[in-house]
């Protein structure tokens, strides 16, 4: 089965996080770059997938040239190569036009399997995955605990709201991880020399046939109008507890009106 | 005024609260028109509390294969209705459906998509907060109509009665619609507390909780103040409780009435899923610790003193 993971550089989510005052995109120059943590165990199930039945793991990326650092990162686990989609128009792409551009270089590279992190910490908007499902016509089962393949049918144990579900769809299918699926591997020595040397495609908006005119801030289909930093909030009444702190804290409740 | 289509959510209790909000939302935008999506029965169990909440009209779409596939025939009925009543919005529910279903809504009709608002104007406008509610931005959809994700908990829902006149809708479904099929549906909820991110109490247990036996103390306390649970990711990962309760950033966004930290440090991850909470009330005998950096109020003590006397208190009051 051959398998491509979606990942994903992000500011890390430990650090201060804004929007840019020109553009109202990212400000990513200014944070540390990371892998989307949850991606980290798309890549695990991946390669579990790889070790018991074969095929290929591939690396799918869109994102500045900066982010090769990421791939490189990724790679050091185990994959087999990545394609890097980058390109200046695609910066300050929507959800939309970015589910477009992934879905075409998913097109070229064929998979059976496309996993990726349930959501990103950053953008957090979880749609990706259904987005990209639209597009390819495949199923998606998203925010997979489990995930079992048999042949060409896979099962999925996805968490909800209320519990679980058990869902199956049949290959070609998306599948998105949350981070209770596995335990994802540090990168060994040798994985990260091996890493140096793996195939890493650049591919570019045209070579996608893609016009730069609609991805990127020029076709994107929202705008942002204004951002501002919210208010910190600031901290109220803190006391020690010297044996009645229970009871204090239910008057608080109180005259909040909660109790 | 032009129809504001409002995606339905419910379970077996009936409407959730989301879709009240929803439809609380939508009155600023145009009529109300509530979207029922499942198998036949489904709108007549729900049609009274949805005209209490507003809904001029209520959408029907019934049939066997819609609650046993995953989002995608839901997605076609909505591209349907689009067309057919050219709305002058959609609202879904941020929830882990509600964002599937705009998703590819989305892409359906090319349309954009915003997600995680708290408030949307007359204009169509949406608020959303973005990086752990650190950061307040205002957006437009600049392509297509408004299709907008709003935050369970953004608003207060107040009934203003509507006549609910149900349309049934025809479903066709395609292949397409059928490519992920749901086996097995399990309820994991445990007895009658509110659902996490739609409770309007939330109390979280950290590390500080030490096994998962403790929680019962956690558990009592929710019950107390009529609260959903809720954990870090340290207590969660130690497996003291089940992940689905987690909050915070690779977890569930709360945004309660209250919420109540019991043990837990307030780590800019874990702050990422409750900050917009109105209330927060945190105990842990770490005066350092972060957490109460945005409490309102705060016990530096031992959980395992203050909590069952606060527990013993609030019964002494009822
Ligand atoms: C990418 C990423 C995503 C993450 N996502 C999340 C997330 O979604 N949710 C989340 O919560 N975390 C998340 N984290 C982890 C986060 O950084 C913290 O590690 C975690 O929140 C800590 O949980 P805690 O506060 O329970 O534990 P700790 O930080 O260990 O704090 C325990 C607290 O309990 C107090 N305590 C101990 N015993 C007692 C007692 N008897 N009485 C009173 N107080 C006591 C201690 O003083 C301490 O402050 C994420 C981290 C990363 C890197």
């Amino acid at each position: 089965m051959n398998i491509v993971v979606l990942v994903k550089q992000v500011p890390d989510s430990g650090a201060e996080r804004t929007l840019r005052a020109d553009d109202n995109t990212v400000d990513r120059a200014a944070a540390d770059n990371v892998i989307n943590e949850m991606d980290e165990y798309a890549i695990e199930e991946a390669l579990q997938l790889q070790e018991a039945g074969g095929g290929e793991v591939t690396i799918l990326t869109m994102g500045p040239e900066r982010a090769a650092e990421s791939i490189r990162k990724a790679l050091s686990m185990g994959p087999d190569g990545a394609v890097h989609v980058t390109d200046e128009a695609l910066a300050g792409s929507c959800a939309l036009a970015t589910s477009r551009v992934l879905a075409a270089a998913l097109r070229e590279l064929n998979p059976d399997l496309v996993l990726c992190g349930a959501e990103s910490t950053d953008g957090r908007v979880q749609v990706m995955p259904h987005m990209l499902a639209e597009r390819l016509g495949m199923a998606a089962l998203t925010g997979a605990r489990k995930l079992t393949v048999d042949g060409d049918t896979l099962t999925v144990e996805r968490q909800t709201d209320e519990g679980y579900e058990v869902v199956t769809a049949a290959t070609p299918a998306v599948v998105s991880v949350w981070d209770t699926i596995n335990e994802p591997r540090y990168p060994s020595f040798k994985g990260i020399m091996a890493a140096k040397k793996k195939p890493v495609r650049t591919v570019s908006l045209a070579d996608l046939g893609i016009p730069a005119e609609e991805v990127g801030a020029a076709g994107a289909t929202s705008a942002v109008l204004e951002h501002r930093r919210r208010p910190a909030r600031s901290a109220g009444v803190t006391v020690a507890d010297s044996g009645d702190g229970g009871v204090r804290l239910v008057e608080y409740l109180a005259t909040e009106k909660f109790v | 005024m032009a129809e504001v289509l409002v995606v339905v959510e419910a379970n077996a209790a009936g409407v959730k609260k989301v879709t009240l909000e929803l439809l609380t939302h939508a009155r600023e935008l145009g009529t109300p028109a509530a979207v029922v999506m499942g198998a036949p029965g489904a709108a007549a169990a729900l049609t009274d509390k949805l005209a209490e909440y507003g809904a001029a009209k209520i959408y029907a779409a019934e049939h066997e294969d819609i609650d046993n596939h995953l989002v995608a025939p839901k997605v076609s009925v909505l591209a349907h209705l689009v067309a057919r009543v050219q709305p002058a919005a959609v609202l879904v529910g941020a929830t882990q459906e509600g964002k599937e279903i705009a998703g590819r809504l989305a892409v359906r009709l090319d349309n954009g998509l915003l997600t995680d608002a708290v408030a949307v104007a007359a204009d169509g406008a949406a608020t959303q907060v973005a990086f752990a509610g650190a950061t307040i931005v205002t957006a437009r959809v600049t392509r297509g109509l408004p299709l907008v994700a709003l935050r369970p908990n953004s608003i207060s829902p107040t009934p203003a009665p509507a006549d609910a006149e149900v349309t049934p809708v025809a479903v066709e479904l395609t292949d397409a619609d059928r490519l992920a099929r749901v086996s097995e549906r399990v309820v994991e909820q445990k007895g009658s507390r509110p659902e996490l991110t739609e409770a309007s109490v939330v109390v979280s247990g950290g590390r500080g909780v030490g096994n998962a036996e403790n929680f019962t103390m956690v558990e009592e306390l929710a019950d107390l103040l009529g609260g959903a649970v809720g954990a870090s990711r340290a207590a969660v990962d130690s497996g003291f409780y089940p992940h689905q309760f987690q909050v915070g950033q690779t977890g569930k966004t709360v945004s309660p009435q209250l919420y109540v930290a019991l043990g837990i440090s307030g780590a800019i991850q874990h702050r990422a899923g409750m900050q917009t909470s109105k209330t927060i009330v945190a105990v842990n005998k770490d005066g350092e610790a972060p957490i109460f950096e945005l409490a309102d109020f705060g016990v530096v003590g031992d959980i395992f003193k203050v909590v069952p006397q606060a527990a013993e208190e609030i019964r002494k009051r009822k």
